[in-house]
């Protein structure tokens, strides 16, 4: 991993924040995908096509039940022209004078009606005799057995198929899954995290959707195509080559329209973004419009990004839905082209009225799957699309793999920093050569201003990132030597936004430790004061909370979180600002709490309030990525350097 | 609720609708005519040799076709105009609607889920507009119309008809049916992959933190595999559809050469009635195929209108005045009377029996524990959220009496959560007062504390702010909401917790560059630190929604208990005393 990726995790860095805005918001549908022009469509098809490999198997049979299927429906038509041959010779025979067909010819041209005369050489009559009954009935029994032969093999390749689309979005879901636990903690700094949860959901589930739709109609689409013109070129490769001629032209105006609409897709998705972003901000901002007054600013942007929005949807949905009017238009030029020549071949003789009519049926076939692979184009070009971030998310570099063995430490919790330097971006160092020791049960309280790099030296312990040069030893061991999981095993950690997922406040609480008790969760609960808020609301314990909070207040969610480190009871417990929303009184008291918790653990505590330090067997300033002092509370005092100073732009006042 | 939505938002468009219909029913005839031409070219062209005829009849159709084409192409234009206006009126509706919410409302359905439902909502029903304009109006048009066609070019056969289209509406339907709750279950599945792996992406330092990657790879996969299993239920029956229409409609072709064949040997039909009638069937049942095909967008569209609905069905909570004063005498002397607020199924009151007076030139500060209900307070002057008993004044008037502008013309807040809208520095700080020059942002940023990070920045006052402000930090972000306020130099000022994001000095400064611009101005702070608090001419310790003392630092820390533990919580003995 180069150093030039990271990123600061707390305090932002402007300029790279700024550009990375986030994405337009996509519904989660996908349909907002069709814009996504795809980089490499072919390299990232194969490779999505290359995920059911492990169902390989089972792709390979519904090829081979589709290509059967396909050829079978494909027959019909051709089997129903047969079966209409033997009415039209019946009726046509029954109408005839004469014995035999050479006589009734014979008898026509003599009649000089010579067009009949040709058209009747070639058919198979037997003057006076009707429609024999028997052999259409053969021919339709057979064309019945076609039909359902190849409807169930094609209800086969469906549900095969469905089962290897999902496996293959099953194991994409839990790809992504595995590697969000494996991407070290830069890779979601850099990211911003709108774009990363889009990848995670948004492109997901259009992949998933596309892959549904379109699988299915593409296998089936194009065998078809084939199928049917192999036929085609088989009843007449003249009037193949007339039908064969509506593909390129199909091709092209598809290509013409696509070219046009993607442009306007573009804009109407980039709309969409904009349109997006202003609501989001209006609805979450909605406190601040009102009080300041900006309701009517509000709104009238809001018209006009709507008002754009509709301009730009409306040419890219009337542009990209003439694809199906049109291809349906050239439909019928076909049919109507080999409804006149076959027609005209029929009159001449030189082809069966049976055949025309299966190929006006095949010429309609023919043209229906073309249409719907023009209007797959786009679906297939978005899905492909996002397929792509997918996998851009799945190439990511993963934090360095482990082999190490678990090792069983089991000491007391000193901590020791030996001359560690650490910087996120190359060219701005921010821990030069730091070095400090924090003893077993100590509590070592961290202050300074924001951007000393406070929050940095507390994730280096835990490993969120490794350091750049020297070492950090917990116990004597070399943290970099030890299992992420074993150190962080070792470590609780309560940070300054308080992170809650949708559960009760029992799971919640039950977090830090998944076994622990019924009476344990209360206990740690007490202890925290979460009990004393629980008991005002309706549902007690079992009230749901979620990401966003809402229910209950800033505060009360950091309780919640320090009840979860105190249930994990670990040897190391790290506080960022961990109280910073909670009132003092009983932040005080949650620390008289701790405090017994901490007495054989050692603890790192970051806080502005100085209330919350000041009992601290070791405060250290840091500033600008130094520590500039430390020492107890007393000691620092009695130096009069910039603690000191920190205290009494706090406390001057109140010593009046 | 879909079709009170549809009724009423496509109101506007009934013209257009009416033209969509009447070119849909045209192309669709004339699509229908083909295959009736088609029959004449066998039974007049083909069967009495006449190419001629076959040339000519061949025009004809493609004259028909080209009609058809004009008639599609342009029910596509009105048809997309349509259904994008209708989304784009419906859009504004829904904001406009969200625009008059109180807090309360906009907290009880939540920001995300309003935004969902003006954006992604709006397109499922915009998108079930467009594709009934483009495609679903003509499938009843070509199902009567093949109806009449086919019966038109042999009543004989009609019977078959009767058979064929029950039996593919009964087939489809029942599939639908099956596919449907299916749909809707998927969709909720769906959703809880997606939280979950949301979840993880927001709290991932926790994850780590805690080792729970395990626990965390456990609770996905029971949701993937959840999600996996409906979907492939829905799947199966999705699969089962294509062979079913499929086989349905080859048999009606199978049914009608048989029975036709019979009728054509009697003389009763004739052969390229035979072949029409072949044609048209196929075209019924697509277009019975398409119909309820299209049925499955019904569904998820329905479940939007319904959340549509809801937000368009809420009223606000916070009614503006009928005559409401827009002239107030005072200076902004603000008064609480005997206020109390319950929330909505709320067993005890959030604030109870709380009254004050807080006067132009005296800061009011308010501490109290957490979850006291001091953001609650703060959030009633500006009616974020109406009281439920008592009432909060404004220069003797009751706010609620007052016309929305005008109070918070008078207000300057500076919220909890610090926000920022995108754009420039400038531009956030303007929001407080649109005309603001430069030099009067620059004063404002010097009294925030602000002026030395922006003009670090490369472009200072053009600096750009991104979403929610996200690429400043936290206590920068504080800073430039309070520059905000300031520029709008308000009568009233209201600091809900507006310094705990700063460290101390810089919070120790910045309150002594307020105190000489907030003279004359009502001063309301709330606080967790008694520092910040501890010159202010009134401090009301709030406790369980009531206030529990008032007074200043030195009488409070005098009298009053909770007081005393406060200030003990953040000194020590004999610091404070």
């Amino acid at each position: 991993m180069s150093t030039s990726q990271k990123a600061p995790g707390g305090a932002m860095k402007e300029t790279e924040r700024i550009q990375a805005g986030p994405g337009p918001g996509r519904g989660p549908f996908g349909g907002g995908m069709v814009a996504q022009k795809s980089m490499t469509f072919g390299p990232s098809a194969r490779r999505l096509v290359a995920r059911m490999g492990p169902d390989r198997h089972r792709a390979v049979a519904v090829v081979l039940l589709a290509v059967v299927s396909v050829g079978l429906t494909v027959i019909g038509p051709r089997l129903l022209g047969l079966a209409t041959n033997l009415i039209f010779s019946g009726v046509f025979g029954r109408q005839l004078a004469g014995t035999t067909k050479a006589d009734a010819i014979a008898g026509l041209r003599a009649r000089g009606d010579d067009r009949l005369a040709d058209l009747l050489s070639g058919m198979h009559v037997v003057p006076g005799q009707g429609v024999d009954f028997t052999a259409v009935g053969h021919v339709l029994l057979l064309v019945l057995a076609v039909y359902v032969v190849a409807a169930l093999l094609s209800w086969l390749q469906g549900f095969i198929l469905n089962g290897v689309v999902q496996n293959t979005v099953r194991r994409m879901r839990s790809d992504v899954e595995d590697k969000l636990n494996r991407l070290p903690l830069s890779y979601f700094d850099t990211q911003p995290r709108g774009e990363l949860l889009s990848r995670v959901t948004n492109d997901i589930d259009n992949v998933s959707q596309t892959l549904q739709q379109t699988m299915s109609q593409l296998l089936i689409s194009l065998l078809t195509v084939v199928g049917v013109l192999t036929m085609m070129v088989s009843i007449s490769p003249t009037l193949a080559l007339v039908a064969l001629l509506t593909v390129p032209v199909s091709m092209l105006l598809t290509r013409q329209i696509m070219k046009r609409s993607q442009g306007l897709f573009v804009a109407q998705w980039r709309r969409t973004g904009r349109l997006n972003a202003h609501i989001e901000e209006s609805f979450t901002g909605h406190a601040l419009v009102k009080v300041f007054g900006r309701q009517a600013e509000a709104e009238e942007m809001f018209a006009r990004e709507n008002d754009e929005l509709f301009k730009a949807s409306f040419g890219a949905q009337f542009v990209s839905g003439l694809i199906m009017p049109l291809m349906m238009f050239l439909g019928n030029v076909n049919y109507v082209v080999i409804a006149v020549l076959g027609g005209l071949r029929v009159a001449s003789g030189t082809m069966s009225l049976g055949d025309v009519q299966a190929f006006i049926q095949y010429s309609r076939q023919f043209t229906q799957p073309l249409t719907q692979l023009a209007s797959m184009a786009n679906l297939l070009q978005s899905g492909v699309a996002s397929a792509e971030r997918v996998f851009e998310l799945l190439d990511a570099e993963e934090e360095p793999a482990e082999q190490l063995e678990p090792l069983a430490v089991g000491g007391r919790g000193e901590v020791v920093f030996e001359h560690v330097s650490f910087r996120y971006v190359e060219d701005q160092p921010l821990i030069e050569d730091l070095s400090l020791v924090a003893r077993p049960g100590q509590t070592v309280a961290i202050v300074g201003p924001t951007g000393a790099g406070k929050t940095t030296l507390v994730n280096l312990i835990m490993r969120f990132y490794d350091v750049d040069a020297g070492r950090i030893t917990l116990d004597g061991v070399d943290i970099a030597t030890m299992r992420r999981s074993d150190l962080r095993g070792r470590t609780g950690m309560v940070l300054q936004d308080a992170w809650l997922f949708e559960g009760t406040i029992r799971d919640n609480i039950a977090y830090g430790r998944p076994d622990a008790s019924e009476d344990e969760i209360l206990e740690a609960a007490r202890t925290t004061f979460v009990d004393r808020f629980v008991h005002n609301l309706p549902n007690g314990y079992d009230t749901v909370v979620d990401e966003d909070g809402g229910s209950i207040s800033a505060g009360e969610r950091q309780l919640v979180t320090i009840a979860r480190a105190f249930l994990a009871d670990p040897a190391l417990l790290i506080l960022d600002e961990a109280t910073s929303s909670v009132d003092t009184r009983t932040e005080l008291l949650v620390q008289q709490a701790m405090a017994a918790l901490r007495s054989d653990r050692t603890s790192f505590v970051i806080a502005h309030r100085l209330s919350t330090i000041r009992d601290a067997d070791l405060i250290l300033v840091m500033e600008h990525g130094d520590i500039v002092e430390q020492g107890t509370h007393e000691e620092l005092l009695a130096a009069d350097g910039a603690y000191a100073a920190l205290y009494h732009s706090q406390f001057a006042q109140a010593l009046v | 609720m879909l079709i009170r939505i549809l009724k009423q938002h496509l109101a506007p468009y009934r013209p257009q609708l009416a033209v969509v219909v009447l070119l849909q029913f045209v192309g669709t005839m004339a699509a229908l005519y083909l295959p009736s031409l088609n029959a004449k070219i066998i039974d007049d062209g083909v069967a009495q040799g006449d190419t001629a005829y076959i040339t000519r009849t061949g025009a004809m159709m493609l004259g028909v076709s080209v009609v058809q084409i004009l008639c599609s192409g342009a029910a596509v234009y009105v048809g997309a105009r349509t259904a994008m206006g209708f989304g784009r009126d419906l859009r504004a509706a829904l904001f406009h609607r969200v625009g008059s919410f109180s807090s309360r409302e906009v907290s009880q359905i939540g920001a995300p889920s309003l935004i969902t439902r003006n954006t992604n909502d709006v397109q499922q029903v915009q998108m079930l507009v467009l594709m009934t304009c483009t495609m679903m109006v003509a499938a009843p048009i070509m199902m009567v119309g093949g109806v009449l066609m086919a019966m038109r070019e042999d009543l004989g056969l009609s019977w078959l008809l009767a058979v064929c289209v029950p039996a593919l509406f009964l087939a489809v339907a029942l599939i639908i049916s099956r596919m449907v709750p299916g749909f809707r279950l998927m969709q909720r599945r769906i959703d809880s992959v997606n939280r979950i792996l949301r979840e993880q992406v927001t709290g991932i330092r926790v994850v780590r933190a805690f080792v729970r990657e395990p626990l965390e790879t456990k609770r996905f996969a029971g949701a993937n595999e959840d999600l996996t299993a409906v979907a492939v239920t829905t799947g199966r029956w999705m699969a089962t559809m294509f062979p079913t229409v499929m086989l349905i409609l080859n048999v009606s072709s199978v049914a009608v050469l048989w029975f036709g064949g019979h009728l054509v040997d009697e003389g009763t039909m004739q052969i390229g009635a035979l072949t029409a009638f072949l044609a048209y069937l196929v075209q019924i049942l697509m277009s019975v195929m398409m119909a309820t095909f299209m049925l499955v967008m019904v569904p998820r569209a329905s479940v939007c209108a319904d959340r549509m609905a809801e937000v368009l069905d809420t009223t606000s909570s916070v009614v503006h005045p009928a005559e409401p004063v827009t002239e107030l005498a005072g200076r902004g002397e603000l008064e609480f009377r005997g206020v109390e607020l319950t929330y909505p199924g709320a067993d005890a009151p959030v604030l109870r029996d709380l009254s004050f007076t807080a006067r132009p030139g005296e800061t009011t500060a308010i501490i109290g524990s957490t979850g006291a209900g001091k953001t609650t307070l703060v959030n009633l002057v500006p009616r974020l959220f109406d009281v439920t008993g008592g009432g909060v004044y404004v220069d003797g008037v009751d706010v609620r009496d007052i016309h929305p502008e005008t109070l918070w013309s008078r207000i300057g807040l500076v919220p909890q959560k610090a926000f920022l809208f995108t754009g420039t520095v400038a531009s956030n700080l303007r929001y407080g007062r649109a005309d603001a020059t430069d030099d009067e942002l620059w004063r404002a940023l010097e009294i925030a504390q602000a002026r030395d990070f922006v003009e670090a920045m490369p472009d200072r006052l053009e600096a750009p702010i991104t979403q929610g402000g996200t690429n400043v930090s936290g206590g920068q972000r504080q800073r430039l909401a309070i520059a905000r306020a300031l520029i709008r130099s308000p009568q009233i000022y209201l600091f809900d917790d507006s310094f705990s994001a700063l460290d101390l000095a810089t919070d120790a400064r910045l309150r002594a560059a307020l105190a000489p611009v907030t003279t004359t101005a009502t001063v309301v702070i709330v606080a967790q630190r008694v520092s910040t608090i501890i010159g202010a001419d009134q401090i009301l310790v709030l406790e369980d929604g009531a206030v529990v003392g008032r007074g200043r630092h030195e009488e409070l820390l005098a009298t009053n208990p909770t007081y005393q533990e406060i200030v003990a919580s953040q000194l020590t003995a004999e610091e404070a005393a």
